[in-house]
């Protein structure tokens, strides 16, 4: 014990003084709650649409006070023609263009159904496909005031997020994130350092045995890791809202065992290389997959079958529902075993083969 | 043709400072042509620095620079430089690196083939032309290195320590190399750490802690030691000779030569002390010694409070047939020895011969593939962690964490050593004490100069007071007082029934050993004390008053005719 | 020293390039950044990422036995957005959803069908799982337009003038979003190769000392530049090619605009990318710094501010400002356009010469720190 402690103490100072190592312990959390928070939303705001219209009547006057009050839209562009609707799309200097048609107004005072064109750009589909369901939103009110207003047929509700705020989504999914951004690359270091430096040979003719090796040196990363995650969960619910519903327990041992795959990772990886540019380039090949097949990015059930299948293997696409379950959902303790077992079954075979692995390429 | 005193480069009052870090202090040079000039001195001392002013890759601060009669970086056409590691490009085979330094330095395409042939036959690396630069021996990447800063013929050669981490034979060939390129009138720099090597030199610059020491040509310095340096023998313990004479005023300087000491007089002939003097003539180190103004005092402190062995016979370290096998490679074959308690013992071979294979299998770091060792009466095989425990270890490069304070350092390496509680305290306290750490405990242990690093280092290394001390070119590129001081503890120690293991290239510390194993290809080809293997050199060369070095290299000799096949690449 | 720009020999330029090939190709790690994790990424973002709306898995309760609702339940049932999972009562259903394992839940109220009859419908209740909300807002848009469609077949659709939209999508009608991802990882895998390998070599040559031995020659450092430039540039472009090839074969994305035109704009971007590879290298001087550079200045401003996922337009104004000093923020809507729509030359040449402005900006920057000195 006292030797497994004395290497934890060590590992701990080794992480705080080398600057390098300092960069990467700080830097990554604090650009990612930045970025992220601000910077990555995939909602649409803010978009310049064009508009033909060429019924001028009042129910397309309507429509178009409605789109500029939209706060979706910032500004709404006058073509004259189909030439320059074309052009102002193709230039992206609009994500959409609307056309009315000469009859359109005709066709809504008579009651009839009237048609409004969209031109959506599909360079960027999924921008495209958003804009068009607030377009669709606006129309479906046209002439709403006019006739008497139609019976409520499908009442939407969002549970556990009722004004479907993207931060609640971004600030748990980063707890997750950050993990297998610094948690990672900090292990992944740690071993690669020590051969660099030289003092691998000092440490193995020590009767340090290298299962104390191993645990002294993962302990400072996961430490880290796990305040990284309770200082998000802290940002998340004071400054920026998000309800934290669930078992500060379960968040606890989620993370902790989520962190452990993770760092199990990173030794595999610190294992292999022999030189820090080595682990560097490893952990980055190791992280982008882990992140961005998480479900972050996009849902795991959009995926391939193959992939999914690959995707078993990540322990992000496990801790990722866990951790938004516990801070909205309340999740409750039996759904957070049936997430988080794949996960202790990861970092037992991620530790294990690492140790394996450290000790065969001992000599 | 050429004019041999009017310098090829020369400086005077160079200054040059890092943040506060003064490294250069006022130095002077002159680089004669047509002759080798030695730049000596410990590592840090400012060696690398004034090189690089020289070559045009750092600016002076002040003092006035004239190289090949202009500016440095001037004339690039005309310069060859070395520096201390290599520059050669690891991927690229060895006719890729001439190539492209052909092409760089402008080498005519009509001349090429006629320079690469006599390159590659004066370096001997003919046979290797399309091995990677990376998988090439530490001698052979200093030889292509030296070849690629002559593709063409320059006026001034600055090489940069080429004898660092390079065996006692390819030391030589270099060495040979370099003395050719003298007769065709170019000047050449050489930068040492090694004093016998600047001993050849046509005129040496030592340099200390930034300041120029001394200058001359060698034979100066050391004839001031004429009638002063004298071999001390006796019956009894050379060991505890040497401490007596260290601490007699009359004695400058003592080190250990064998089963003689080597005794530095202030002036005239010391007393005694019941051994035999023998006139020896002097070296350049004695006149070194005399300009740093002497050795230690004799006495280590850390000796004085180290628990006691006792020396009952059984073996410290014993290795019976260790064989390592790499696959279809044998990387030590079938070695044995046994290091009795309370004494030093050596391991010596050429790069890459299976001594550090052997080293490594000796503390664990190994498994061998068949035999086996013992340290301390712990068998490595079934009882590894107790073994480890009785051992301490130092590195050759200073090998602790460059990033963590001295107390840090010290904390985890007693924490490693499952030293606790007030053990672990008493253990540091008594080594702030004896190694003077106290007022440095804070500060990181890179940033120490190196003196404390090296005795940092042996401080961790003890910490926990083991029976057995591995030492792995301990004092390699450390001044000559430090490493003097070095060896008093470690004489201590062993004086206190402590067993040393040291493997190392450098003969200096070959001749503080009891005993020593020289490995050669994998196989031990001769046991015996330093004595011991300079006579068996003595019998095979003719040579009256073999080195270590004479020794080393004829029993290499020897044991290559014995063997068939021609030398390989290490 | 003053002459190190106009020093300039095509032989030793050419012993230079030839090196840095042979190094290239020797090196693993070189070419696991050139070509392995080109292939990677693009099939993570091809495979892997998917913005398309696919099937989303919901729960439905049908809580009244008439014959509408039976009818609606099945136009849900048989939807191919949505994949069904029926439960008698609602708390099971809620219970998945809380489980991750439903995106949203439909209840179909008990007097639904009743009120059908009567003319005066009762709502559908939709209740997405508000955590995702770009999937709930999908799941919500597919409960709507299912109903809307069932009740027209129905001829129950509410009276009087509607406005409806008739949307199209151009250059890309099946709203394919890797028409978008695969374009911008090839601009990822261009800045990987043009920063990242770029720092990383340099700063080995700092580090490992051959550019000590290198200086010491007769060479100038514009060659020494140019010699990382050229090799680099020829990487950059080969791994464009190999990505776009893919992503044409494999993915399907269609090639609209002239090779020239894609040529043209990926040149453009790699100039930049290289320049501040050598300039950081050049002032790092460090692998693991230099990597960690090229990280945050250039790989995740490629990834995060230049329009590649996340709209810029959506940004607060000083993270939209920022954007303006990516190169990347040009290149991801040039590559989008040459892809999937043709040459549009309007578009391509403001963005071409903001990149080359921001070219010349590094690579002054990088001449100014790669000087001849060890200082």
């Amino acid at each position: 014990m006292a030797r497994i402690w004395a290497m934890t103490v060590k590992e701990f100072w080794a992480l705080v003084r080398d600057p390098k190592a300092r960069m990467a312990l700080f830097m990554p959390p604090l650009i990612q709650l930045f970025v992220f928070s601000f910077a990555a939303t995939l909602e649409v705001r803010n978009v310049d649409i064009g508009l033909l219209d060429m019924s001028h009547g009042s129910y397309s006057t309507e429509f178009t006070t409605q789109l500029a009050g939209s706060p979706n839209f910032r500004e709404i562009k006058r073509l004259q023609s189909p030439a320059e609707l074309e052009r102002a799309i193709e230039q992206q200097e609009v994500i959409a263009a609307i056309v009315i048609e000469q009859d359109f107004d005709r066709r809504m005072a008579a009651g009839q159904k009237a048609e409004i064109g969209v031109v959506l750009d599909g360079r960027r589909s999924n921008a495209s496909q958003i804009v068009s369901s607030y377009i669709m939103r606006i129309a479906a009110g046209i002439g709403a005031s006019a006739s008497s207003t139609p019976p409520e047929t499908v009442r939407v509700t969002n549970l556990f997020n009722p004004n479907l705020e993207y931060v609640w989504f971004n600030l748990p999914s980063l707890i997750a994130m950050i993990g297998a951004v610094s948690g990672l690359a900090l292990a992944s270091m740690t071993v690669a350092r020590e051969r660099e430096v030289g003092s691998f040979d000092q440490l193995m003719v020590s009767p340090l045995q290298v299962h104390e090796i191993l645990i002294g040196k993962m302990l400072p990363p996961l430490g880290i890791s796990i305040i990284n995650g309770f200082a998000y969960l802290l940002a998340a619910v004071f400054i920026f809202g998000v309800p934290f519903e669930g078992s500060l327990f379960l968040f606890f041992l989620s993370l902790v065992l989520y962190n452990l795959a993770l760092i199990g990772v990173g030794m595999f990886v610190s294992a292999l290389s022999h030189t820090q540019q080595q682990a560097f380039l490893g952990s980055f090949l190791a992280t982008v997959p882990i992140v961005m097949l998480s479900g972050f990015s996009s849902p795991v059930e959009n995926m391939p079958e193959w992939l999914q299948v690959l995707n078993h293997a990540n322990p992000a696409q496990y801790f990722l529902p866990v951790c938004q379950g516990l801070f909205l959902k309340a999740m409750p303790a039996a759904d957070v075993f049936d997430w988080m077992w794949p996960v202790a079954l990861i970092a037992v075979v991620t530790l294990t083969t690492s140790a394996w692995l450290f000790r065969a390429r001992m000599e | 043709m050429s004019d041999t005193t009017t310098p090829v480069a020369s400086a005077t009052g160079v200054i040059k400072r890092f943040g506060d870090v003064l490294a250069l202090d006022g130095v002077d040079i002159a680089i004669l042509p047509g002759q080798v000039t030695g730049l000596v001195g410990p590592d840090a001392a400012g060696k690398t620095t004034l090189i690089r002013i020289l070559a045009g890759l750092m600016s002076a601060e002040s003092g006035e620079l004239s190289v090949m009669g202009g500016a440095p970086g001037d004339d690039l056409e005309q310069l060859g430089y070395m520096p201390q590691r290599f520059g050669l490009y690891e991927d690229l085979s060895v006719i890729q690196n001439l190539t492209l330094y052909a092409e760089l330095r402008g080498l005519p395409a009509s001349e090429r083939q006629e320079t690469f042939d006599r390159l590659l036959a004066f370096t001997d690396l003919a046979r290797f032309t399309d091995r990677p630069a990376g998988k090439l021996s530490g001698g052979m990447k200093q030889k292509l290195g030296l070849a690629c800063a002559l593709v063409r013929t320059p006026r001034l050669l600055l090489l940069d320590e080429p004898g660092v981490g390079v065996d006692p034979i390819s030391r030589r060939e270099l060495w040979a190399m370099v003395q050719e390129l003298t007769g065709e009138g170019i000047g050449v720099l050489w930068s040492t750490a090694y004093l016998d090597e600047a001993e050849k030199c046509d005129s040496v610059f030592l340099l200390n802690d930034g300041k120029l020491l001394w200058h001359g040509p060698p034979a100066d310095l050391t004839s001031r030691m004429d009638g002063r340096v004298f071999a001390a023998r006796s019956e009894g313990d050379r060991r505890k000779l040497l401490t007596t004479l260290l601490q007699r005023e009359d004695v400058l300087d003592a080190t250990i030569q064998g089963s003689t000491i080597r005794v530095l007089a202030k002036e005239g002939k010391p007393e005694a002390q019941g051994a035999t003097l023998a006139p020896v003539p002097p070296r350049l180190e004695d006149g070194f010694m005399e300009v740093l103004g002497g050795g230690p005092d004799g006495h280590s402190a850390l000796a004085e409070s180290y628990r006691s062995f006792p020396l009952d016979g059984q073996p410290a370290i014993e290795a019976r047939s260790l064989t390592k096998r790499y696959g279809e490679f044998t990387a030590a074959h079938d070695i044995s020895f046994i290091a009795k308690p309370g004494q030093i013992f050596g391991l010596l071979g050429p790069n890459g011969a299976g001594k550090s294979t052997t080293f490594k299998m000796l503390c664990g770091l190994a498994t061998p593939s068949a035999g086996d060792c013992a340290v301390a009466g712990h068998n490595l095989k079934h009882s590894g962690p107790a073994a480890r425990q009785s051992l301490g270890y130092m590195a050759q490069k200073f090998s602790l964490y460059g990033d963590l304070s001295v107390q840090q350092n010290l904390d985890f390496f007693a924490g490693a050593y499952g030293l606790r509680g007030r053990d672990a305290r008493e253990a540091i306290g008594k080594a702030v004490e004896i190694f003077e750490l106290g007022e440095r405990l804070k500060v990181n242990a890179g940033q120490l100069p190196l003196g404390f690093k090296q005795r940092l280092a042996l401080a961790c290394a003890v910490l926990h007071e083991p029976p057995v001390l591995f030492l792995d070119e301990p004092t390699s590129g450390v001044d000559p007082v430090m490493r003097r001081e070095f060896w008093v503890h470690i004489n201590g120690l062993v004086a206190r029934g402590v067993t040393v293991l040291v493997t190392t290239h450098f003969m200096e510390e070959a001749e503080y050993c009891d005993d020593i194993l020289l490995i050669y290809r994998s196989e031990q080809i001769a046991t015996g004390s330093p004595d011991d293997l300079k006579r068996q050199a003595a019998q095979l060369t003719g040579l009256d008053d073999p080195t270590m070095e004479d020794a080393f290299i004829a029993l290499i000799e020897a044991s290559e005719v014995d063997t068939l096949n021609p030398r390989q690449a290490a | 020293m003053k002459h190190e720009l106009t020093r300039f020999n095509a032989r030793r330029m050419a012993a230079l390039i030839r090196k840095e090939s042979v190094q290239i190709m020797r090196d693993p790690s070189t070419l696991l950044i050139a070509f392995v994790l080109p292939i990677l990424l693009l099939f993570i973002f091809g495979f892997g990422i998917s913005l398309d709306a696919n099937t989303i898995r919901v729960g439905l309760v049908v809580q009244d036995s008439g014959p509408q609702a039976a009818s609606l339940a099945n136009a849900y049932r048989n939807s191919p957005y949505l994949e069904v999972v029926e439960a008698p009562a609602v708390a099971p259903i809620k219970a998945r959803v809380v489980a991750d394992d439903l995106r949203a839940m439909i209840v179909i109220p008990p007097d639904f069908s009743r009120a059908m009859d009567r003319g005066r419908p009762v709502p559908v209740q939709v209740a997405t799982d508000g955590s995702q909300p770009n999937t709930a807002n999908f799941a919500a848009a597919y409960a709507e337009g299912i109903y809307g469609s069932w009740a027209e077949q129905q001829g129950i659709a509410p009276p009087g003038a509607q406005a409806s939209l008739n949307t199209r999508f151009w250059y890309n009608p099946e709203l394919k979003s890797r028409f978008f991802l695969v374009p911008g990882s090839i601009a990822i895998v261009m800045t990987m190769i043009g920063t990242l390998l770029t720092a990383l070599v340099v700063a080995r040559e700092w580090e490992r000392g051959t550019l000590e031995a290198m200086m010491a020659t007769p060479i100038g450092m514009g060659e020494f530049i140019a010699s990382k430039l050229i090799p680099y540039f020829l990487l950059g472009i080969g791994s464009m090619a190999l990505c776009t090839v893919l992503g044409i074969i494999v993915f399907g994305v269609p090639l609209r605009g002239s090779v020239f035109a894609l040529l043209a704009i990926s040149s453009a971007f790699l100039l930049p990318a290289l320049g501040l590879g050598l300039f950081i290298s050049a002032a790092t001087k460090n692998q693991f710094v230099a990597a960690q550079m090229a990280l945050l200045s250039g790989f995740l401003p490629s990834f995060l501010l230049s329009g590649f996922i996340f709209e810029i337009s959506s940004m607060p104004a000083p993270i939209q400002a920022v954007t303006y000093i990516v190169p990347a923020r040009y290149l991801i809507p040039s590559l989008q356009t040459v892809f999937v729509t043709g040459d549009v030359w309007g578009l391509f040449l403001p963005n071409i010469g903001m990149m080359l402005l921001f070219g010349a900006i590094f690579f002054l920057l990088a001449f100014r720190a790669t000087k001849r000195s060890l200082d």
